[in-house]
C-alpha cells in the first residue's frame, strides 16, 4: 500500500505552519502507523531534509506520549486506542491522509506535531495527590476495598494523560482529566481527607491554564484511549458542588473532618 | 579501583536495622541546605525524587520524557511482589529472599536481596496509602496471582497496568513535592555527562531538548535512575527513548559496570513482522498462570492450531519442567521456545514462534473470567496482530526486555564514585543472573522510597564540601567537553541514519549475545563492533542544528553510546565461561541443553572499570553465601 500523508510542519511555537504533502514507499497493513511515518523519516534524513518531528516513546499505548489528530480526529478513526496502537491495515491503499498536532491554547506547539502538555502536570500538582509521607503507612489489608469501588476507582486512574480529550474539545476544556483523577482519589478512602480541597485546586488551576469549559459535548470520551467515561464528569461536578458546600460550612477555617467524609 | 560492598556483619535478618542504627544522620536544619539531583523518574527515580523532597533535601529532578510520568515503568504489565503471605500460601520474608537469589541463579548478594524481600511488604503499604488502586477480592482484601519461577501467590496488581499506576503513584507524590517547592522538576532534559570534582560525584551536564542548550547543575550528591539498556539490541520491549548513555558516560568517569552481560530476554513478545521494526510489544508473564505452551511435534507442520490434535502437540514447558510448567522463569523459558524453534518446530511467519494457548481455562473457567483477568492484553494482541486470542491461540517469540547488569553499587546503593547512587533497573545489584517476573518494580520502589533515603544520608554527614571556584572551573569544561561532543555528531554529515546502525549493532548482539553465547560469536562480534562504530563516526547522518528541538540527533547520541556499550557486553559474555541465569554460554550445558555454572570460577561480581583507548578491566567482587547453600538451579 502507498499513502500520500499531508503532514502539518512548523518549525517553533511562533512561526507559521502550514501542511506539506509526502508520499510513502510502500507500507506493509501489518506496520503501526508511528512505523510508517519512521519510514518517511529515515527518506527524509537520507535527503537531507528535517524530520517530521513527532512524540512517542513505549509505542504500547501506554506512556501517552503519542499524540497525532489523524484525518481531523485524535488518535484518528479507531475508538479506544492511541495513536501508536493504530496498524495500517486501517487504511486502503491510496488514501490521503492528514496529520495534525493537538490544537489547544494551554497546549503550545514545540515543533512540527509536538505540543507542550506541562499544564497536565501542573494540574496535577495543584492538588492531583494524596498527601502521605513515605512511611509508616498502615497494613494495605487494614483498609478494605470493595471490589466494584476497587475497579471504579481503576477505571478512572487508567487515563495516560495524553491530552486528547483536551484536543478532541472544541473549550479546549480538561475537564475529563480532572475527572478521571477526581473520582479515582475520591472513590477509594484514602482520598476522602483532602477532596474538598483537591477538587477546588485543580479546577482552579484548570482555568489558570487556559483549558476551556466542559461543554457535554463528550467527544472527549469518544478520542479518550482509555475509554475513560464521562459519568465521572458527573462525579466531577457532584464534588466541586460538594466542595463548595464544605467550604461555605467553615469560612476560613479547616475542614472539620466529619464534613469530609461523606 | 577497589570493590567495598559495604555489607553490615550479623545475621541476615538484622543487617539492615544495624545499618540504619549506625548510619549518620544530617539534621533538618542541614537538609535545607543540601542539593541532590536525580536523574530519571520512573518508579526509582519518582520514588526517591518525592521521598528526598519530603526529607527536606531540595531536589532538582531530571527526564527526559515531557512528562514525569511517561518514564518506561509506565509499561510494566503484570505486577509487584510482596512478602505479605496474605493468601498464607506459605509465603514469608526467608522464601521471597531464597526464590529470588535462586531466581538469579545466585549470582546476587545474600544481604541486598534480603533487604529486598524485607522491606517488600512495606512499599504495598505505602502504594496503597497513596491511593494506588490495586486488585481487590469481594470482601475487601488485596488480591494475588502467581509469577514465573515461585510456587506461591505473591504478586500484587492492577488489572495489566501495574507499572502504569505504580509509577502514578510515585507521580503524584513527586507532584505534591513539586507544588511545595522541594523538587524541582526539569522535564525533556537528557543527562549527557558527570560532573567529578576531587573524586566526588558533583553534578551533570544536560541537553534541554526543547532548546538545545547544554547546562551544567551542580549538587552536593547525584543519584542515576536512569533504567536498563535493552534497547542495545535495538529490537526490545523498551520504550523507544530507554538509552545506556547516563550510565555508561557515568562509567566512563569511573563507575564500574557490573554484569553488563546479564541481559533478560522474556519469552512472551509478539513476534516482529518488519525487519526496520524496533519496537516488541510484550504479552505479560501473568498469561503464563492460565496460557499453555505448545509447537506441533512434527517439525515445519503448517496446520492451522485448530486442526492439530491433542496427540500431535508438545506442550514443551510441562514435558521438561513438569514441577513449574508453565511457570518457569523467563530465561528457562525463553531458552526453551528457541530450541523448539531451532527444532524447525516454530509457527508462524519464518517459523519465529510459539503458541500461548487459552483454550483450556477458557473451557474450565469461562470466557468472562479469562476476558477480566486479561482483557486489554488480548485487546493489545488483537490490535497489532489482527487476530482474536479467545479464539486462535497467541504467538510468542522472545524478545530482549530487561537488563540485570548496570552501574556497580555497595550495599548503600552507591557506585564506585563517592556521592554518585545508582538506583532501579540502572544499578546491577539484587536480581543477579535473572530477574523474577514482577520483582523490578518491588526493586525501583525498595531503592526509592526506601534504601536510597537512608543511605544517601549518610554519605552527606560525612562527605567533605565542594569548594566553589574548583566548580565553576569543572562545570564550565564539562560543558565545553558535551558541546563538543554534540558537534561532532553533526559533523559527519554522512549517508546512513543513526537507525541503520542501531538495527546493524543490535543484530550483532542478538546473534552472538542473546540468548546463546560462544567464544567464537562473541569474538567476532568483538571485532565487527569496532568496525561499525568507526564507519558511525565517518558516515552517519544528522541533520538540523545542535541549537534546537531535534529528535534524531538525540537518538544518534544514543546510539553512540550503544556502539561502545556494545563491546563491553561482549567482553563481559567473553569473561563468564559458565552458563548461568539469562547468561547461557554453549560451551557450558549438559548434555540435555540445561545450563552448566562454575561456582568455583564464576561466583563473583565483574566489575569493569573504563579504560581510555585500552580493553576495560576486570574486577572482581566474590560472592559469599553464608546463609543458603548455592545449589543447582532446577525447575524440573
Amino acid at each position: 500500500m502507498k499513502f500520500t500523508l499531508k503532514i502539518w510542519r512548523q518549525q517553533g511555537p511562533h512561526d507559521a505552519g502550514r501542511l506539506v504533502d509526502y508520499e510513502t514507499e510502500e507500507v506493509s497493513p501489518d506496520m503501526s502507523f508511528l512505523e510508517m511515518l519512521d519510514g518517511v523519516n529515515q527518506r527524509l534524513i537520507l535527503k537531507g531534509e528535517d524530520p517530521v518531528a513527532f512524540e512517542h516513546d513505549c509505542r504500547e499505548g501506554i506512556c501517552g506520549s503519542c499524540s497525532l489528530v489523524i484525518n481531523g480526529v485524535p488518535h484518528g478513526p479507531e475508538r479506544g486506542m492511541a495513536t501508536c496502537q493504530l496498524y495500517m491495515r486501517r487504511f486502503s491503499g491510496g488514501d490521503v491522509i492528514t496529520i495534525e498536532p493537538w490544537r489547544a491554547r494551554a497546549f503550545p506547539i514545540v515543533k512540527d506535531l509536538v505540543v507542550d502538555r506541562s499544564a497536565l502536570d501542573r494540574l496535577m500538582q495543584a492538588g492531583g495527590y494524596i498527601s502521605v509521607n513515605t512511611g509508616g503507612a498502615v497494613d494495605g489489608n487494614v483498609l478494605l476495598i470493595g471490589k466494584e469501588q476497587a475497579e471504579t476507582a481503576m477505571d478512572a486512574a487508567s487515563c495516560i494523560g495524553c491530552g486528547a480529550c483536551v484536543a478532541a474539545c472544541k473549550n479546549a476544556s480538561a475537564t475529563l482529566f480532572v475527572a478521571a483523577k477526581i473520582a479515582h482519589l475520591g472513590t477509594v478512602p484514602q482520598g476522602k481527607p483532602e477532596r474538598a480541597r483537591r477538587v477546588a485546586a485543580m479546577m482552579e488551576a484548570m482555568d489558570r491554564e487556559g483549558f476551556g469549559v466542559c461543554g457535554n459535548q463528550y467527544e472527549c470520551e469518544a478520542v479518550c484511549p482509555k475509554r475513560i467515561s464521562t459519568r465521572f464528569i458527573a462525579v466531577l461536578n457532584r464534588e466541586y458542588l460538594r466542595a463548595g458546600l464544605v467550604e461555605a460550612g467553615s469560612p476560613g477555617k479547616p475542614d472539620p473532618l466529619q464534613a469530609e467524609s461523606d | 579501583m577497589t570493590l567495598d560492598p559495604k555489607i553490615p556483619p550479623g545475621p541476615l535478618e538484622t543487617k539492615w536495622d544495624r545499618r540504619r542504627f549506625t548510619e549518620r544522620l544530617v539534621s533538618p536544619g542541614n537538609k535545607r541546605r543540601l542539593n541532590i539531583i536525580v536523574v530519571g523518574t520512573g518508579l526509582a527515580g519518582a520514588s526517591a525524587a518525592s521521598t528526598l523532597g519530603q526529607l527536606g533535601y531540595q531536589v532538582e529532578c531530571f527526564c527526559s520524557q515531557d512528562s514525569p510520568r511517561r518514564a518506561h515503568s509506565i509499561a510494566a504489565q503484570g505486577g509487584i511482589n510482596a512478602a505479605k503471605n496474605y493468601q498464607d500460601d506459605g509465603d514469608s520474608v526467608a522464601r521471597l529472599f531464597y526464590d529470588t537469589l535462586k531466581g538469579g541463579d545466585f549470582r546476587s548478594r545474600e544481604a541486598n536481596v534480603y533487604r529486598l524481600a524485607q522491606v517488600s511488604t512495606q512499599i504495598i503499604d505505602q502504594c496503597v496509602a497513596l491511593g494506588v488502586p490495586f486488585a481487590r477480592e469481594y470482601g475487601g482484601q488485596l488480591a494475588n496471582r502467581s509469577f514465573g519461577g515461585v510456587q506461591v501467590a505473591r504478586t500484587f496488581y492492577c488489572r495489566g497496568q501495574t507499572g502504569q499506576q505504580l509509577l502514578l503513584g510515585a507521580y503524584s507524590a513527586l507532584c505534591w513535592q513539586i507544588e511545595r517547592g522541594q523538587v524541582t522538576m526539569r522535564p525533556r532534559t537528557e543527562m549527557l555527562d558527570l560532573i567529578v570534582i576531587d573524586g566526588h560525584a558533583r553534578g551533570i551536564v544536560v541537553r534541554d531538548l526543547v532548546t538545545g542548550r547544554i547546562t551544567a547543575h551542580m549538587a552536593q550528591a547525584v543519584v542515576l535512575a536512569t533504567g536498563g539498556y535493552g534497547n542495545v539490541y535495538y529490537r526490545s520491549t523498551n520504550a523507544s527513548s530507554c538509552n545506556v548513555t547516563a550510565t555508561f558516560r557515568a562509567w566512563k568517569h569511573g563507575a564500574a559496570f557490573a554484569n553488563p552481560c546479564f541481559t533478560q530476554i522474556h519469552p512472551t513478545a509478539i513476534p516482529p513482522v518488519d525487519t526496520h521494526q524496533a519496537k516488541l510489544t510484550l504479552m505479560s508473564e501473568s498469561l503464563r498462570n492460565d496460557g499453555r505452551l505448545w509447537v506441533p511435534i512434527a517439525p515445519a507442520d503448517r496446520r492451522l492450531p485448530e486442526e492439530i490434535p491433542l496427540s500431535e502437540r508438545d506442550y514443551f514447558l510441562e514435558r521438561r519442567y513438569p514441577r513449574f510448567g508453565n511457570l518457569v522463569p523467563r530465561d528457562v523459558a525463553s531458552r526453551a521456545v528457541k530450541a523448539m524453534c531451532d527444532e524447525g518446530r516454530g509457527v508462524g511467519p519464518g517459523g519465529h514462534g510459539v503458541y500461548l494457548d487459552f483454550a483450556d481455562v477458557i473451557e474450565r473457567q469461562g470466557l468472562g473470567v479469562v476476558q477480566e483477568r486479561y482483557g486489554n492484553l488480548f485487546e493489545m494482541y488483537q490490535r497489532i496482530t489482527g487476530e482474536d486470542a479467545y479464539r486462535v491461540p497467541m504467538r510468542i517469540y522472545p524478545a530482549p526486555h530487561y537488563t540485570m547488569g548496570g552501574l556497580w553499587v555497595d550495599y548503600n546503593l552507591m557506585s564506585t564514585i563517592p556521592g554518585l547512587f545508582v538506583i532501579g533497573e540502572a544499578n546491577f545489584a539484587d536480581h543477579g543472573a535473572n530477574r523474577l517476573g514482577a520483582s523490578s518494580l518491588m526493586q525501583g520502589l525498595a531503592d526509592g522510597y526506601f534504601i536510597l533515603p537512608y543511605t544517601m544520608g549518610h554519605y552527606l554527614a560525612s562527605a567533605p564540601p565542594s569548594p566553589s571556584a574548583e566548580e565553576q572551573r569543572a562545570s564550565c569544561a564539562a560543558v565545553e567537553r558535551v558541546t563538543g561532543q554534540v558537534a561532532n555528531l553533526l559533523r559527519a554529515n554522512g549517508r546512513r541514519t543513526a537507525a541503520s546502525f542501531h538495527r546493524e549493532v543490535g543484530k550483532i548482539l542478538w546473534d552472538h549475545c542473546g540468548m546463546a553465547r560462544s567464544r567464537t560469536g562473541l569474538t567476532g562480534a568483538l571485532e565487527a563492533i569496532p568496525a561499525l562504530r568507526e564507519e558511525f563516526w565517518r558516515d552517519v547522518a544528522v541533520p538540523g542544528s545542535g541549537e534546537a528541538f531535534n529528535q534524531e540527533l538525540e537518538y544518534a547520541g544514543r546510539v553512540a553510546d550503544f556502539l561502545e556499550f556494545a563491546e563491553l557486553l561482549c567482553h563481559d559474555a567473553l569473561h563468564r565461561e559458565e552458563s548461568c541465569g539469562a547468561h547461557f554460554r554453549e560451551e557450558y550445558q549438559t548434555t540435555d541443553g540445561e545450563p552448566q555454572r562454575d561456582d568455583d570460577r564464576f561466583a563473583h561480581v565483574a566489575a569493569w572499570e573504563y579504560r581510555r583507548k585500552e580493553s576495560p578491566v576486570l574486577h572482581k567482587e566474590p560472592l559469599v553465601f553464608e546463609f543458603v547453600q548455592p545449589t543447582t538451579r532446577s525447575y524440573q
